[in-house]
């Protein structure tokens, strides 16, 4: 549940940090693709299609309209509830390594022109692992939501609730859940969108409320970690054992999703589940 | 009562099998012919054990109590509400697909009243263990809970939960039937369920199996009760990849019921009787129905939409957070 497990390491960098290699060995195909190709296809190999891994902000900018962002809750920092051993020290090297105060960054923007309350979660903070910061603005997005009477999409990328925050980061869990079933309750729709890799609690909260949920392809996604399962079971998995794959397959997902599609797919759902515009009125 | 002891009850077993043998009718004779005042022997020998065991039992340790948590004989939660309840009915099924017996549900009365009550169940033996999974459930029990708590809000019940599980299963199965999708579900319609709820973590609350029937408006702990995000073993894996320091990752957790009542995010600790919840199971529900009783009274006192309310502020509460330094870009919340 806790994320420990990170599953596939990629040794891609996002969009905007890359300038400190020119190549990577891309983790779908093994074959060394230059930084400059990464940046020019969304970090998507141009070779193999391999989804690497987005930073928030790269995410954002992909996603919503140029410009038209306003971010909330930019400063909301992490504490150190249980004077865990060493998490002071990794919230500093993730804030060096990521430069944001926690794994979230949410705010207001609009997807071709309609207006939507926003989050992406960033996994080069602790595993984009939900504390109370993340669970904070994930539910903070969804009272937005209700506010101003915005639809909410949220792209998960984490390894699931953050242990070093222990029983409250499990809370997380049930607070943001129970954001989702107000933004429900207000009639405003939630799409889920899930990247590489949501597992543990996130999955087992949160992104799996979504009105709609996309994904994207080849991202790991599950309750628990693979290894985890391989470990305690010994059972023969399929090959596709816990990837957007195998959630749509399995009725979990409802489409998955290319990243070069996914503002378009997000801009098309948001005209259906407008409130505004129905039939016969 | 012969009980299983740990490492930390060594002296407790010691004292205790002295005090049987010199208690054996044989021995008496034996005291009497020596000219020993066996009945004055006895009650200091019991005296000690009474200090011993208020000793050892009022300074567990948090990996201590880890082992309390889990151990067999405490009482599970058919236990619980067999010893609880006037009565209870059994319900089955999440009308799907399956009848998950790591969760029971069902139909109950306390003092009279009537209620839904639902809860994990470990099993026994080996074959009950097997049978229910070892009370870590699947998508299916998750839905069966849920069901049986969305019916009895339908008609005005209040819903109990016992939550007592190392975590929900994380199985092939599990994953084909989305059991992260029903524990998120659970969070969801718990959160808005419109009756009076109490959660009760009687052994272990093991994650997000754990907390799928824990959102409530009034969450109890057993003494010994704990409740984690990830197990100790795990935890210590992943920290330092070496499971034998889980009693490290067991005090760097937090995963006490007394952790948990000084971080605001349950309600109340229930008492066990001395030694633990197994030593005297019929005592430890006393005091679990008399904590039951009393917040049932309070919150089903309450108006409906007063109840949802508070419960969804308590939600809203739980996080802990650092210097907010001013947001000179940003426009100020709710503008
Ligand atoms: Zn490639």
């Amino acid at each position: 549940m806790a994320a420990g497990w990170f599953g596939r390491r990629s040794k891609a960098k996002a969009m905007e940090s890359v300038p400190e290699g020119i190549a990577t060995k891309c983790g779908g195909c093994g074959e060394i693709v230059f930084a400059k190709d990464l940046d020019r296809n969304m970090q998507v190999c141009l070779k193999c299609g391999h989804h690497h891994r987005l930073s928030a902000r790269a995410r954002l900018a992909i996603t919503v309209d140029e410009e038209s962002l306003v971010e909330y809750d930019r400063d909301l920092a992490p504490s150190d509830p249980l004077a865990f051993p060493d998490y002071v020290a990794k919230q500093s090297a993730a804030e060096a390594k990521s430069g944001l105060r926690d794994a979230m960054v949410t705010g207001v923007a609009t997807i071709d022109g309609a207006p939507v309350s926003i989050g992406a979660a960033d996994f080069a903070f602790m595993g984009g692992s939900m504390g109370s910061v993340v669970g904070e603005k994930v539910a903070r997005a969804m009272e937005r939501g209700i506010e101003k009477r915005l639809p909410v999409v949220i792209f998960s990328a984490s390894g699931g609730a953050r242990m070093q925050e222990g029983l409250v980061a499990l809370m997380q869990m049930a607070k943001t859940s129970a954001a989702a079933a107000r933004l429900q309750a207000a009639g405003l729709p939630f799409i889920s969108v899930l990247t590489d890799p949501t597992t543990g609690g996130v999955f087992a909260s949160y992104a799996s409320l979504g009105d709609l949920i996309l994904a994207e392809p080849g991202a790991i996604v599950g309750f628990a970690g693979r290894r985890v399962g391989n470990q305690d079971l010994g059972t023969h998995l399929p090959a596709n054992f816990q990837t957007s794959e195998f959630q749509l397959d399995h009725g979990m997902v409802d489409r998955i999703v290319p990243r070069k599609d996914m503002r378009p797919t997000l801009a098309y759902l948001l005209s259906f589940l407008s409130p505004e515009e129905t039939h016969g009125r | 009562m012969a009980v299983s002891a740990f490492e930390f009850e060594k002296p407790i077993a010691e004292l205790e099998e002295l005090l049987s043998a010199l208690k054996a009718p044989e021995k008496r004779a034996e005291a009497e012919a020596q000219g020993i005042d066996l009945d004055e022997a006895i009650a200091t020998l019991e005296g000690q054990l009474r200090q011993a065991m208020r000793q050892v039992y009022g300074h567990l340790t948090p990996w201590e109590k880890t082992l309390m948590a889990r151990h067999k004989d405490r009482p599970y939660s058919l236990d619980m509400i067999r010893l609880i309840f006037d009565d209870y009915m059994e319900m089955s099924g999440d009308r799907l697909c399956a009848n998950d017996e790591a969760i029971v549900a069902g139909f109950a009365h306390l003092a009279g009243k009537p209620l839904a009550v639902t809860g994990q169940q470990k099993g026994r033996d080996l074959k009950e263990r097997q049978r229910r999974n070892f009370g870590s459930a699947r998508a299916e029990g998750f839905r069966k809970a849920l069901r049986v708590a969305q019916l009895a809000a339908r008609f005005g019940k209040p819903v109990v939960s016992f939550v007592d599980t190392a975590g929900a299963a994380a199985d092939l199965r599990a994953e084909q039937h989305g059991v992260s999708e029903a524990i998120a579900r659970n969070l969801a319609a718990f959160s808005v369920l419109p009756v009076p709820t109490v959660a009760v973590v009687i052994g272990e609350g093991g994650s997000g199996g754990a907390i799928a029937l824990g959102v409530a408006d009034r969450v109890l702990m057993l003494e010994h009760a704990i409740y984690s995000v990830i197990a100790p073993e795990g935890c210590a894996a992943i920290l330092w990849h070496d499971k034998a320091k889980a009693a490290e990752a067991a005090d760097a957790l937090r995963l006490t019921a007394q952790n948990a009542l000084e971080l605001g995010l349950i309600d109340e600790v229930v008492a066990e009787p001395l030694g633990g919840a197994h030593r005297d199971p019929a005592a430890a529900a006393a005091a679990v129905r008399e904590a039951l009783e009393r917040h049932l009274a309070e919150i089903g006192a309450m108006d409906r939409q007063e109840l949802l309310d508070r419960r969804y502020k308590r939600l809203r509460s739980f996080g802990v957070f650092g210097a907010v330094a001013p947001d000179a870009e940003a426009p100020a919340e709710g503008e």
